[in-house]
């Protein structure tokens, strides 16, 4: 009897596991991911998926099987068995919730490192640390590995100022100032951001990234699209009765293109 | 030191008003007092549920045009405020925290009564104050979060009552909390040790020392937020040099232990109600006291992750991360005794069971999204988006609320003497069931597909997905119905339930229902083994020979 | 704040009840008050600390405090946490006279402390608005003087309850003039933290 039970219990476990990692691949609940930093959101997505989905599937059936199997008969007024706790299960339920926890949350620094996010800020401009540099906070993307060693200047600024209720853009180079957030395809973007009033987020849903437009804290974010098309830009932060409707566009595109962009642009300007 | 105190010096007993009027009395009984704390709570829930409704009919279509830009803005803040700080941090810990912990400590009464009376009539007032602002000049629209510089820039009117609303309702839980923290501590029964308490006292306890050393901080810090709107200071205003981060930091260090202060009571609760029902002992005692304090440590320490996308050096990105992350196992340890605790018994499928696994089963996917958001990179993507919506729902209405109405199920008939119908408690079990998770599990899918929350108006792509969301709402506020019903209907023709309806072992069950003033017409009971199921005959007769 | 035992319906509950005597836990529940109104200070101090390591206030801004007054302040509080001190010690001896006149000391040291305090506002070069460093510092000495005054005022009204031999307030009922030590001492402490960290650091 506990054989059987010791086997039934593994083939469930390994049903379970299965099932796990197959809702993980087959579920898919993300958009488009356009940036460099999209693939690396969606593996670690995917690895959080599996373990949820395990976690949750195994603890609702354990419910509904208990809620089942060992439901009162009528006129049965007996109590259950005597058990008041086992030391073994009970560390083992201690012990295996923190390896796995203690992997997510080395596996997830992992990703946080592969995206950018432990990049010194500001790495051109190291030679004047002063305090307006130390101020400034950056999101995550704030360097992409594969662009991080090589030359900044292929880099393009962006400086972002956001009001209620729109983002303004201005492309520093070239002096143009625009709504519409155009960027070239594969060129790491580095958006420099401010906010006039109270605090907004700049989110774009298929870089999977985000990050706060403070008041009198300047952000940076930086990011590298992979994908060419048109996204929307949302805020994120509660700013006011328009809030809902403070959107914009990332428009990606080829570097020809998103030249003559500037090009056109920058005679309207001039 | 042993002293003996000056004699009772209330009213006499015909001066004191009897019957229902009781309920409206400055009554001392801190049973009378637990069920003020219940009724009115439930009065402003059904207020904040009709302001969800209004959200969810807003959200029904992509536009905004259900009701002005501004007044959607007032009634999420309501909405928040009311839910958390009128509903659920006052029923979970002032109603069954007051009805129950005398009971599991064989006190007569709460160390503090007129404190704890006074903790009490803080509320209604302010809970008053906080809705008419509404008619006066608009409530605050900042969300229930009110991040400066938005606070500061908006009607400052609405702003200023709902901080000290806010301020009243957190002296309120204060006082609670001390009146807990002495009585648990202070006023046990000799004889009775901490470690044979009822798990439900841990959970108080532990609440409490939250309440304690958290709430002050939010004090402080609305005060701080009331000189920059009323005095025009500078501390979270930018533009006179101030820092709208540091306000963050100071929030969060209440309003994430807020968080506990909400499902710590609600692990208590189930604590006391799975063993009953289940008919077996509590499984491993000693790691739920430790997994209860264990909570109540890291959830000091880890505020920030609230704040992943607003501006945090990475060192602090990482350590809030890894500290929240490990919440999961204390909480992992309490899910896992639960359902250790459910197996091999003999279940009853009532209304009060039926609550608290939808509560297991909710809490573990709320649990779950959360560790997933504690994950600085997933949550920069999810961060203040719907999936952090259907998170929180999942952790303070499939948790906290589920928890509650499983405990009005469990002890209605202590309350008053009366069964409630169990069939329709099942229909209230399988509506709101469905309705709720009809209502958020969509929710995860709009906030990773680019919804942002507090939006009265979103992209068109997300329509029907809301739809459905918003007939999940629909079905939560009919189910709402058959539970009214049941109760109006069982207080005038319920079946008499009995001292001990549920055959428990627990001290309030020791009594008769409803107990009298003072609980016990005799000496309290000594209860060392209030999970003793299974082995109640050596009990009984250990009791006899005391 | 007072705790309430049944124990005058005797005749009938006498047999029965557990509760009848035990610890007098009412300084406990006004320790964890403290705590409590301990944390507040802390979440300030924990602002101003913020506060200036993250925005600094520009050169032209710096107003150097004067250190004379403040470090009469400090002496002259706890001077009267000393006082206090006596005074509870002429309470155990049962000697109402003498304890009555420390406490009518220590009084008059909080008030000096108050008045010395608003004499400092008024000779300040800023005000409540000038810069974050101003409002931080008129927020904490603020608070700090409101709990000053509370005390000062309960000082006074334990001065009057202990005016006759056996009054309100005496040896054996003595829980009132412990709690307001227990404050007392509580501000006392408080201002040491505030008076290095606002005016040393």
């Amino acid at each position: 009897m506990p054989k059987l039970s010791a086997t039934l219990t593994l083939i469930s476990s390994v049903i379970l596991g299965i099932g796990g990692v197959w809702i993980a691949y087959n579920v898919d609940m993300l958009p488009l991911g356009a940036s460099m930093n999209a693939p690396i959101y969606d593996e670690l997505y995917r690895v959080l998926f599996i373990i949820g989905s395990i976690l949750f599937i195994g603890m609702t059936a354990l419910v509904i099987y208990s809620l089942i199997q060992f439901r009162r008969k009528p006129g049965d007024t007996d109590d259950g068995i005597n058990l008041e706790g086992n030391i073994t299960l009970e560390i083992f339920w201690t012990a295996v919730p923190a390896i796995v926890v203690l992997f997510v949350g080395l596996y997830s620094y992992d990703i946080y490192d592969r995206m950018g996010g432990m990049q010194p800020l500001m790495h051109d401009h190291s030679a004047q640390m002063d305090n307006q540099a130390e101020r400034l906070w950056g999101g995550i993307g704030s360097g992409p590995i594969e662009t991080a060693s090589s030359n900044n200047s292929s880099s393009l600024p962006i400086e972002l100022t956001a009001m209620q209720f729109a983002f303004i853009f201005h492309y520093p180079k070239e002096d143009i100032i625009t709504g519409e957030l155009h960027v070239p395809l594969g060129k790491e973007v580095n958006l420099k951001m401010e906010s006039k009033d109270v605090i907004h987020a700049f989110w774009v849903p298929q870089f999977r990234l985000k990050q706060d437009v403070i008041p009198g804290q300047p952000t940076i974010l930086n990011f590298t699209p992979t994908k060419t098309g048109n996204f929307p830009i949302v805020c994120a932060e509660l700013c006011g009765p328009y809030h809902g409707g403070m959107r914009s566009n990332v428009i990606v595109e080829e570097q020809e293109d998103f030249d003559t962009w500037l090009r056109e642009n920058s005679k309207e300007t001039v | 030191m042993t002293i003996s105190l000056e004699p009772r010096n209330s009213p006499p007993e015909r001066l004191q008003p009897t019957g229902w009027l009781k309920y409206l009395s400055f009554s001392l009984d801190h049973k009378v007092i637990g069920l003020q704390y219940l009724v009115c709570g439930f009065l402003f829930y059904l207020i904040g549920g009709s302001l969800a409704g209004a959200i969810r009919v807003e959200l029904t279509s992509p536009l905004s045009d259900f009701m002005p830009r501004e007044v959607y803005n007032q009634v999420l803040t309501l909405h928040g405020t009311i839910m958390i700080f009128l509903w659920i941090v006052p029923v979970v810990n002032g109603a069954f925290g007051n009805y129950l912990i005398p009971f599991y400590v064989g006190a007569r009464d709460m160390a503090f009564p007129r404190l704890n009376a006074v903790a009490f009539w803080l509320i209604p007032p302010s809970g008053l104050m906080l809705i008419t602002s509404y008619f006066i000049n608009g409530a605050a629209q900042s969300g229930w979060t009110a991040y400066p510089p938005l606070s500061i820039t908006t009607p400052a009117a609405g702003q200023i009552i709902w901080i000290l609303s806010v301020l009243l309702l957190g002296g309120s839980s204060i006082f609670g909390g001390i009146n807990f923290i002495a009585t648990i501590l202070k006023l046990r029964r000799p004889g009775l040790k901490l470690m044979q308490l009822p798990m439900y006292c841990w959970a108080m306890l532990g609440t409490s020392i939250l309440v304690v050393l958290s709430t002050p901080v939010l004090a402080g810090t609305l005060i701080l937020l009331s000189f920059d709107i009323v005095a025009n200071t500078g501390f979270f205003n930018p533009s006179l040099g101030g820092n709208v981060i540091v306000y963050q930091h100071l929030f969060w260090f209440y309003s994430h232990p807020a968080v506990y202060i909400m499902v710590l009571p609600a692990f208590g609760l189930v604590s006391e109600i799975l063993p009953i029902h289940s008919r077996k002992p509590l499984f491993g005692y000693t790691t739920m006291v430790f997994s209860i304090m264990g909570i109540v440590v890291l959830g000091l320490v880890v505020w920030a992750h609230h704040m992943f996308t607003s501006g945090t050096p990475p060192w602090m990105r990482l350590f809030f991360t890894i500290a929240t992350a490990f919440i999961a196992v204390p909480t992992g340890i309490k899910f896992f005794n639960w359902v250790a605790t459910l197996w091999g018994g003999k279940i009853a499928l009532n209304g009060a069971m039926l609550f608290s696994c939808g509560f297991i089963i909710n809490f573990v996917l709320g649990g779950i999204t959360g560790v997933a958001l504690a994950q600085v990179p997933f949550d920069v993507h999810v961060h203040d988006t719907y999936f952090v919506v259907a998170h929180f729902h999942y952790i303070v209405y499939g948790g906290s609320v589920f928890v509650i109405f499983s405990s009005i199920y469990h002890w209605f008939p202590k309350f008053t003497g009366k069964m409630l119908n169990e069939n329709i408690g099942r229909l209230h079990f399988i509506l709101t069931f469905i309705g709720f998770n009809l209502c958020f599990a969509p929710q995860h899918w709009l906030g990773l597909n680019g919804m942002p929350r507090r939006v009265a108006e979103y992209d068109p792509q997300f329509q029907l997905i809301n739809q459905i969301s918003s007939l999940g709402a629909l079905l939560m506020a009919l189910s709402t119905l058959p539970f009214l019903w049941n109760i109006f209907q069982s207080l005038l023709y319920g079946e008499e339930a009995g001292d001990n309806p549920w055959n428990a072992l627990t001290p309030e069950w020791l009594t008769s229902s409803p107990p009298p003033v003072e609980n016990w017409e005799g000496e309290a009971p000594l209860v060392l083994e209030p999970y003793g199921y299974g082995r109640r005959d050596s009990i009984e007769t250990q009791e006899q020979k005391k | 704040m007072t705790s309430i035992v049944p124990q005058e319906q005797s005749s009938e509950s006498k047999k029965n009840l557990s509760t009848e005597e035990h610890e007098d836990f009412r300084l406990f529940g006004l320790i964890a008050f403290l705590i409590a109104d301990g944390m507040t200070f802390a979440g300030f101090f924990a602002a101003y600390l913020t506060f200036k390591a993250v925005n600094p206030i520009g050169p032209d801004a710096i107003y150097e405090l004067e250190l004379p007054l403040p470090t009469l302040n400090t002496v002259l509080l706890l001077l009267s946490s000393f006082t206090f001190h006596r005074a509870g010690k002429f309470l155990e001896k049962d000697e109402a006279k003498q304890c009555q006149r420390w406490l009518l000391i220590t009084g008059v040291l909080g008030v000096a402390f108050l008045i010395s305090q608003m004499f400092e506002y008024f000779t300040l070069p800023f005000g409540l608005t000038d810069n974050l460093f101003a409002s931080t510092f008129y927020a904490l000495t603020g608070f700090h003087g409101l709990h000053v005054t509370l005390g000062s005022i309960m000082i006074m009204i334990i001065w009057w309850q202990t005016r006759i031999q056996h009054g309100r307030v005496n040896k054996e009922n003595k829980f009132p003039f412990e709690a307001v030590e227990l404050y007392w001492h509580f501000v006392d402490g408080i201002w040491v933290v505030l008076f290095i960290i606002l005016y040393l650091l």
